[in-house]
C-alpha cells in the first residue's frame, strides 16, 4: 500500500511536469514554430503602440531571445522558486510561485489567482456536498424502488437536470427566488471571513443551481450502478446469510455501487476547482472562472497560462487522490 | 419423526410481460436429517428456483409461491419474511455455484464468515473471528489464522468454495443446500469439494440438498434423487433405484448421455433430442412428450393430452411420472441398457450395436 502511494506520487510529479511543458509549448513554442519571431512575441507584452526599444527591452527582460530549453528552465524555476527579471538598470524579483506579470495591470498573476480562488472553492465544495448527498440518495432510492412513481418522477427530473444548462436554471432561480419572491435578495459574493452568514445565504442559489446539474447526473449513475450491484451473486449470498435487508443494501450493495462514484466525484470536483465558469458568470461571482473569461477576453497570456496551470494542477491532484482512495476502497487494486 | 424438510405441491410462478413462467409447478418431496437429496435436471428445469424458494430468496421479486415448504414443521411459505430471514443462514444455509462472484470482493474472507456468524449469534468480534479461523481450518484451508484476513481474489477457486462452505456452516445449519457447488471448479478440485461436503455432513449431521446437472455428482453423494423436468418431478427414488432401474424416459436419456466407466470406450453417447421447453408454454400432457422416443409405445395421443401422475412403480418410494406400464418400462430399459451398457466380455459387439442408429431407436 505504501509503495502504491509512493509510486502514485512520483507519477503525479511527472504528470505536473508534462502539464507545464505542454502549457509552455502552447504559449512560447507554438507561436515560434508558426513563424513568430521573439521580437513579435515580445511586442504582445508591451501594450499598444510600443516603441521598438521598449519591445527590445521586454524581449531581453523575459529572455524571449534565449534558446527554448533555457526559457523552459526559467519558466519552471519561476514557478517553483521565483525568478529575477532584468529590467536593464534595476532587477525586479517575481517571488515563488511566479506565473509572470499580467498585461492589464502589470501585477504578478499568482496573487490575483489566490484572491479569486476562495470564491470558486466556496462554490465548488458547497455544491459538491449538496449534489453528492442529493444525487446519491435519489439514485439509491430510485434503484430500490425501480419502476415506482418516485423512480419515474426523479429520473424524469434528472433527465431535465442533465439537459438544462446552468445559465438557464441559474437565471430561472434568480428570477424566482431573488426577484419575484426575494428569499435570497441581492446575490453577490461575500467572503466567509467577512460575514459567514451572508456568505452562506448568498451562496445558496449558486450551490443549488450547480448541484442540480451534477445531482441529476449522479442520480442516474448511482441508480444504474445500484441496479447492477443488487443483481450480483454476492448480494444473494448476503441475503442467504440472513442479513437484514437494510444491511444488505448499505453494507454490501452501496459499498460496491458507490466506489466508481467516488472516482467520478474526485474528477468533477477537481475540474470545478479550476473555475465554474458558467455558474460564476451567471451569478457574477468573481472566482477563477470569471478570471479566466476576462483573461481570455483581454488576450492576457500570462493570466491564461496561470489559470490553465492551476486548473491542470487541481485535476492532476484530484486524480491522484482518487487513485489512492480507490486503492483503499477496493482491495483488488492494491496488488 | 417427521422429516426435517417437507415440500408439498410447491408452485413458484413468475408473472412477466411475456406470460406466466411456471418455473416450479407442483413438486413434492421430503428430506430426513442426515440424508442427502440430489436434484437433477437440465438448465431451466426449476432446480435452482426450488432451492431459492426454500431459502426464501424470492422475496421482493414478482414470484408467486403456493404450496407448503415445512422446515421442522414450520411452514416457510406462510411465515413472515423476518422469520424466514432469521432461519436463513442459521437453520438452513446455501452454497452457490460460482464462489468468486458469490463473495463480496471488498471484504476479507474472514469478515464475511464473521458477519454470517454474528447475524445469528450475539458474540464479540474476537469470538466470531476465532470461530471463523476454526471453520476455515475444518474445511481444509492451510494456515487459516493468516488466510482469514485475505480477500476472496487471493484465494484459488477451490479454496474460495471451501470458504463459502465454511460460511454456510458457520451457524451449524440443519439443512444445507448446495446449488451446483462444483460446476465452476476444475475437475481435480470437484472431487475434493464433494468429499468435503460429505465429510462435513457426517460431522455436522445436516441434511443436504445437492442441485446439479451432473449425474456423477449425485451418484457420489446422494441417498435419494429427484429428477426434475420443466418444473415438475419426472422421477423420484433412491440413488440405487435411479441408477439401477430408472423408470422414466427422461432419466434414461440423462443416463445414456453420460460417459460411464463400465461402458466401452468407443460407445457413442446418446443425446436427448431437442431442447428443454419454454416454461411459459409448457407442452400439454406430459411435458417431456415432444422429446420422448416412447410416445408410440404408449400409443394413441395419450402423452400429448394426459398429464402422467407421479406413480410408485415396483419399489416403494420410487416413483415416475410416465404413461408407460411397468412391463413396458422394464423391457425398454433392458433393451436400452443392453445397447449402451454392455457386459464386459461382449464389449466389441456392443460397440458395433451402439454405433448403429437402429440399435438406439426404440422399436
Amino acid at each position: 500500500m505504501i509503495f502504491f502511494i509512493i509510486r502514485r506520487l512520483i507519477l503525479t510529479v511527472f504528470l505536473l511536469l508534462l502539464v507545464s511543458a505542454i502549457t509552455f509549448a502552447i504559449f512560447f513554442l507554438v507561436p515560434r514554430l508558426a513563424g513568430q519571431t521573439s521580437y513579435e512575441l515580445a511586442a504582445q507584452y508591451v501594450g499598444r503602440n510600443p516603441i521598438p526599444s521598449a519591445i527590445k527591452a521586454v524581449e531581453i527582460k523575459l529572455g524571449l531571445n534565449a534558446p527554448v530549453y533555457l526559457q523552459y528552465g526559467r519558466f519552471i524555476k519561476g514557478i517553483v522558486a521565483g525568478v529575477h527579471y532584468n529590467n536593464g538598470p534595476d532587477v525586479s524579483y517575481c517571488p515563488f510561485p511566479c506565473f509572470g506579470y499580467s498585461f492589464r495591470n502589470q501585477e504578478p498573476v499568482w496573487p490575483q489567482l489566490i484572491s479569486d480562488a476562495p470564491v470558486t472553492l466556496s462554490l465548488a465544495i458547497g455544491a459538491s456536498v449538496l449534489w453528492l448527498i442529493g444525487g446519491v440518495s435519489i439514485g439509491v432510492l430510485s434503484a430500490l424502488r425501480r419502476g415506482s412513481i418516485f423512480d419515474r418522477f426523479s429520473m424524469g427530473i434528472a433527465l431535465a437536470g442533465v439537459s438544462l444548462p446552468v445559465f438557464f436554471t441559474g437565471l430561472i432561480a434568480l428570477e424566482l427566488f431573488s426577484y419575484k419572491w426575494p428569499i435570497f435578495p441581492d446575490v453577490h459574493y461575500v467572503a466567509i471571513t467577512a460575514n459567514p452568514l451572508l456568505w452562506a445565504r448568498n451562496l445558496v442559489l449558486p450551490w443549488v443551481t450547480l448541484a442540480f446539474l451534477y445531482a441529476a447526473l449522479y442520480a442516474r449513475l448511482t441508480r444504474a450502478g445500484m441496479l447492477e450491484t443488487m443483481g450480483e451473486d454476492y448480494i444473494r449470498t448476503a441475503r442467504a446469510k440472513g442479513l437484514p435487508e437494510r444491511k444488505v443494501i448499505v453494507k454490501h450493495g452501496m459499498r460496491a455501487a458507490l466506489t466508481p462514484i467516488v472516482t467520478i466525484f474526485g474528477l468533477d470536483l477537481g475540474l470545478l476547482l479550476g473555475g465554474a465558469i458558467l455558474t460564476e458568470t451567471t451569478f457574477s461571482f468573481p472566482g477563477l472562472g470569471q478570471f479566466t473569461i476576462e483573461a481570455i477576453q483581454n488576450q492576457d497570456l500570462p493570466e491564461i497560462q496561470g489559470v490553465v496551470l492551476l486548473a491542470a494542477f487541481f485535476i492532476v491532484i484530484a486524480n491522484m487522490i482518487v487513485d489512492i482512495l480507490y486503492a483503499v476502497v477496493d482491495p483488488r487494486v492494491r496488488f | 419423526m417427521a422429516p426435517l424438510l417437507e415440500v408439498e405441491d410447491l408452485r413458484i410462478h413468475f408473472r412477466t410481460d411475456d406470460g406466466l413462467v411456471r418455473a416450479v409447478d407442483g413438486i413434492s418431496f421430503g428430506l430426513e436429517r442426515g440424508r442427502t437429496l440430489g436434484i437433477v435436471g437440465e438448465s431451466g428445469s426449476g432446480k435452482s428456483v426450488t432451492s431459492m424458494g426454500i431459502m426464501g430468496l424470492h422475496q421482493g421479486t414478482k414470484a408467486e409461491i403456493t404450496g407448503h415448504i415445512r422446515l421442522d414443521g414450520e411452514d416457510l411459505v406462510t411465515a413472515t419474511p423476518n422469520r424466514v430471514r432469521e432461519l436463513r443462514g442459521s437453520k438452513m444455509a446455501m452454497i452457490f455455484q460460482d464462489p468468486l462472484s458469490s463473495m463480496h470482493p471488498y471484504y476479507t474472507v474472514g469478515d464475511q464468515i464473521i458477519e454470517a456468524y454474528r447475524v445469528h449469534n450475539k458474540v464479540s468480534k474476537q469470538v466470531a473471528r476465532k470461530h471463523a479461523v476454526d471453520l476455515l481450518g475444518r474445511v481444509g484451508i492451510p494456515t487459516p489464522q493468516t488466510r482469514v484476513d485475505d480477500y476472496p481474489h487471493q484465494f484459488s477457486g477451490g479454496m474460495r468454495q471451501r470458504a463459502m462452505i465454511a460460511m454456510a456452516l458457520s451457524c451449524d445449519p440443519e439443512l444445507l443446500i448446495a446449488d451446483e457447488p462444483t460446476t465452476a471448479l476444475d475437475v481435480t478440485v470437484q472431487a475434493q469439494i464433494l468429499d468435503l461436503i460429505s465429510t462435513l455432513q457426517s460431522e455436522f449431521g445436516s441434511a443436504v440438498i445437492i442441485i446439479t446437472h451432473d449425474l456423477g455428482v449425485v451418484a457420489e453423494l446422494s441417498d435419494d434423487i429427484l429428477v426434475m423436468y420443466a418444473g415438475r418431478v419426472a422421477e423420484y427414488g433412491s440413488a440405487a433405484d435411479i441408477f439401477g432401474r430408472p423408470d422414466h424416459p427422461y432419466t434414461w436419456g440423462l443416463l445414456s448421455s453420460m460417459p460411464r466407466m463400465d461402458r466401452a470406450k468407443t460407445a457413442r453417447l446418446v443425446p436427448i433430442p431437442g431442447t428443454p421447453p419454454s416454461l411459459i408454454r409448457v407442452p400439454s400432457g406430459c411435458p417431456f412428450h415432444p422429446r420422448c422416443r416412447y410416445t408410440e409405445v404408449v400409443g394413441g395421443r395419450r402423452c400429448e393430452t394426459e398429464v402422467p401422475p407421479l406413480r410408485e412403480a415396483v419399489t416403494p418410494g420410487h416413483a415416475a411420472a410416465c404413461h408407460l406400464t411397468t412391463e413396458q418400462r422394464t423391457r425398454q430399459w433392458a433393451d436400452l441398457s443392453a445397447a449402451t451398457i454392455p457386459d464386459n466380455d461382449k464389449a466389441p459387439e456392443a460397440e458395433e450395436q451402439a454405433g448403429e442408429p437402429e440399435a438406439r431407436e426404440p422399436v
